[in-house]
């Protein structure tokens, strides 16, 4: 923890101005008609941290975080990010949506814009920058994930994980305080994992505070703060990963560890 | 490889194919004779096709295009066995205007159609000048007044209360959209309903700017099928769009609505409705209102085919991924942003082949006008086997009727492959 501290200082000057919790959940209920995926889920992120959330298919894990964005709506509980409450107001949800960025598993790029459009729509026309800027700025980001030379092919031409890549900087793009990730290496070839998670790795030292639905169980021990074990729509464990990893202290968490790491 | 262990060395370079696998002869021979079925195929379908042409070929070879009448073209053909098109070099206006558009007025039937090629050059094609567009816009003002004359004054009143409501929109922001939405609906219409003749009247008193009359009545030929063909596909595409959109609203009335409208047109046969527009409507509309007939022809057939595009859009508003949505909304866009930017983009480009095809169904669609009084290309038949010169033609009338129509159907089947083409984005 006293290391993510000195992170949060070097980060951005935007990061230091607002509260120090980033994401609060409080007592968080949701349900698939008759089917309770979420229960009396209680989160706080601070600012600046990286939280990874694990857990079998089914266990709840990306729903939780796209409850932040509002991608899903939960019907009983508080969530509070970036200081503004959750509501089912639609300028409150686009306003929210705009300070929290999300990668998807399948990148979900626009497939009829070009790289350099892909990065520039949402700022243009949710932050209404002007093109030029907006277009500086994405090449700034497109270089940071280190793919400028693409900038005018289309998502179709290149490969997954460059596609991966493009849309972490799509998100970077819209300057978000917060970023949410949900599986984002898991629909990738293995030889391409790596530099997605390269990307990660340099936003997490960055200072962005992170939230990772993800199994690279490497990328936890490297960067997290703190390691979410999820099971049937409830947290069952949280702790630091040394502590995750080496001591698990339930016995679902303990056979999920095993059947992971086993091989 | 019998070894179980093998590690290659040099890694093989790619090579040029062997000789025999391209080339038209290895063309013909995959695809024309690959085996003794199909190489007997080949040679009595090749041989039906040359007795085809060989068939139709005095038709057009000994044809007579000049005779006076039916019978002096049938004494100058003889028994050769040619078709008989000379009432097409006499009436080809008729083809084109109608049968009772007035000779002198042409001009501007030949202009309105070199404009509307201008209008429409930069719609079809994406790489001409965006300014151009300005022309488009104002195009439809235009034509009206060179169609159906009259003083220009009443189009450009009738541009101006879409400005009016623009200029209303934009005043009355503060109210809030919905409010400012309404405003910006009552305000043209009031202009239009009580001021915009009125202004207009005064207004050719000073500069006339006037054309002489043409009736709706007088319109037919080739002319009426592309006014009523070309506003039905530009009316129903934005309003096929609404509707499918409204179809998947989660506002409950907006959907029932949507839904009702589109299963009510799709059940019911167009000429139904056209019979409607003719005699019914009358009944209902209050006495003394003159609704132009092919105004209510345009309106019906925009509803029909709009009905049909909506479907066809629903259907590829349905095969995008939901991720779309999702990245879209992720990135704080509202519902209308990410429609205009993300979604309808990539739905009208996947339903480009289905919604041509409900074009090209409109477009020939608009000899149904006919059974109601309007004498479009079928129409003309009528006075055609009335006259005495021509009484008696029926091949070669129909003929020159399928080529016009496939001619402007096959354009469009055309563009549409093109633009397919070109919106590709996936190519590697």
């Amino acid at each position: 923890m006293a290391e993510s501290a000195a992170l949060k200082k070097s980060s951005s000057p935007q990061a230091a101005q607002s509260t120090e919790v980033a994401v609060q959940m409080s007592g968080v209920n949701k349900w698939y008609g008759q089917f309770h995926v979420l229960r009396d889920i209680n989160l706080s992120v601070a600012r600046g941290e990286r939280i990874v959330i694990c857990g079998p298919s089914g266990s709840g894990k990306s729903t939780m975080i796209r409850c932040i964005n509002a991608l899903e709506e939960h019907q009983q509980g508080k969530i509070v990010v970036d200081g503004t409450e959750l509501s089912s107001d639609l300028k409150n949800i686009d306003k929210i949506r705009s300070e929290v960025g999300m990668v998807f598993q399948h990148f979900n790029l626009f497939p009829h814009k070009t790289i350099l459009e892909n990065c520039t729509l949402a700022p243009i026309w949710v932050r209404k920058i002007p093109k030029k800027e907006a277009e500086a700025t994405a090449m700034h980001f497109l270089e940071k994930v280190k793919i400028p030379e693409q900038a005018n092919k289309y998502p179709g031409q290149l490969s997954g994980g460059q596609q991966q890549r493009v849309a972490i900087a799509r998100s970077l793009c819209m300057k978000p305080r917060i970023m949410l990730f949900d599986e984002p290496t898991s629909a990738l070839d293995p030889e391409m994992i790596k530099e997605v998670l390269d990307t990660m790795v340099e936003l997490a030292k960055e200072g962005m505070t992170m939230l990772c639905v993800t199994h690279e169980m490497g990328f936890a021990q490297a960067v997290a703060d703190r390691v979410i074990f999820m099971d049937q729509g409830q947290i069952i464990e949280q702790n630091t990963p040394k502590e995750f990893f080496n001591n698990p202290r339930n016995d679902r968490t303990k056979l999920f560890l095993s059947q992971i790491l086993g091989h | 490889m019998t070894d179980a262990s093998f590690f290659r060395k040099e890694i093989i370079p790619p090579s040029a194919p062997p000789p025999g696998l391209t080339g038209p002869w290895n063309w013909a021979r995959t695809n024309l004779f690959p085996g003794p079925i199909s190489s007997i195929q080949t040679v009595v379908f090749g041989a039906l096709a040359i007795w085809l042409v060989v068939w139709a070929f005095p038709w057009f070879w000994y044809s007579n295009w000049t005779a006076p009448n039916l019978r002096t073209c049938r004494e100058l053909i003889g028994d050769t066995g040619g078709g008989c098109f000379a009432f097409f070099t006499e009436r080809w206006h008729q083809f084109l205007f109608g049968s009772t558009f007035p000779a002198t007025e042409r001009w501007r039937m030949v202009l309105s159609f070199v404009l509307m090629l201008v209008a429409l050059a930069p719609l079809l094609y994406p790489m001409l000048p965006r300014r151009m567009t300005y022309f488009s816009i104002a195009f439809p003002f235009l034509v009206i007044w060179l169609i159906w004359g009259g003083t220009l004054w009443l189009p450009i009143m009738i541009a101006l209360g879409f400005g009016l409501g623009w200029l209303a929109y934009r005043l009355a922001r503060p109210l809030g959209n919905l409010g400012a939405s309404i405003i910006a609906v009552v305000v043209p219409i009031l202009w239009w309903y009580f001021l915009a003749s009125e202004v207009a009247d005064q207004l050719s008193q000073f500069i006339g700017l006037k054309l002489p009359v043409i009736q709706s009545r007088n319109l037919g030929g080739l002319a009426i099928a592309v006014i009523i063909g070309l506003s039905g596909i530009l009316l129903s595409l934005p309003l096929g769009i609404l509707l499918a959109l409204g179809r998947q609203s989660n506002l409950f009335i907006l959907h029932a609505v949507s839904v009702g409208f589109i299963e009510f047109i799709r059940g019911v046969p167009l000429i139904t409705i056209l019979i409607a527009a003719q005699s019914v409507l009358g009944y209902f509309l209050p006495p003394g209102t003159n609704f132009d007939i092919v105004l209510r022809v345009i309106i019906l057939v925009t509803l029909f085919s709009a009905a049909y595009n909506a479907e066809t859009i629903r259907g590829a508003l349905a095969a995008l991924p939901r991720g779309q949505y999702e990245a879209a909304n992720s990135m704080g866009m509202d519902y209308w942003t990410s429609q205009r930017l993300i979604i309808l983009p990539q739905a009208m480009k996947i339903s480009i082949p289905g919604i041509v095809g409900n074009f090209i169904g409109l477009f020939k669609d608009t000899t149904l006008v006919s059974i109601i009084g309007i004498y479009d290309l079928v129409g003309l038949f009528g006075p055609l086997d009335a006259s005495t010169d021509w009484k008696g033609i029926y091949w070669e009338f129909y003929f020159i009727i399928a080529v016009i129509f496939f001619i402007i159907c096959f354009s469009m089947s055309r563009y549409s492959i093109w633009l397919e083409r070109r919106l590709r984005t996936d190519i590697r």
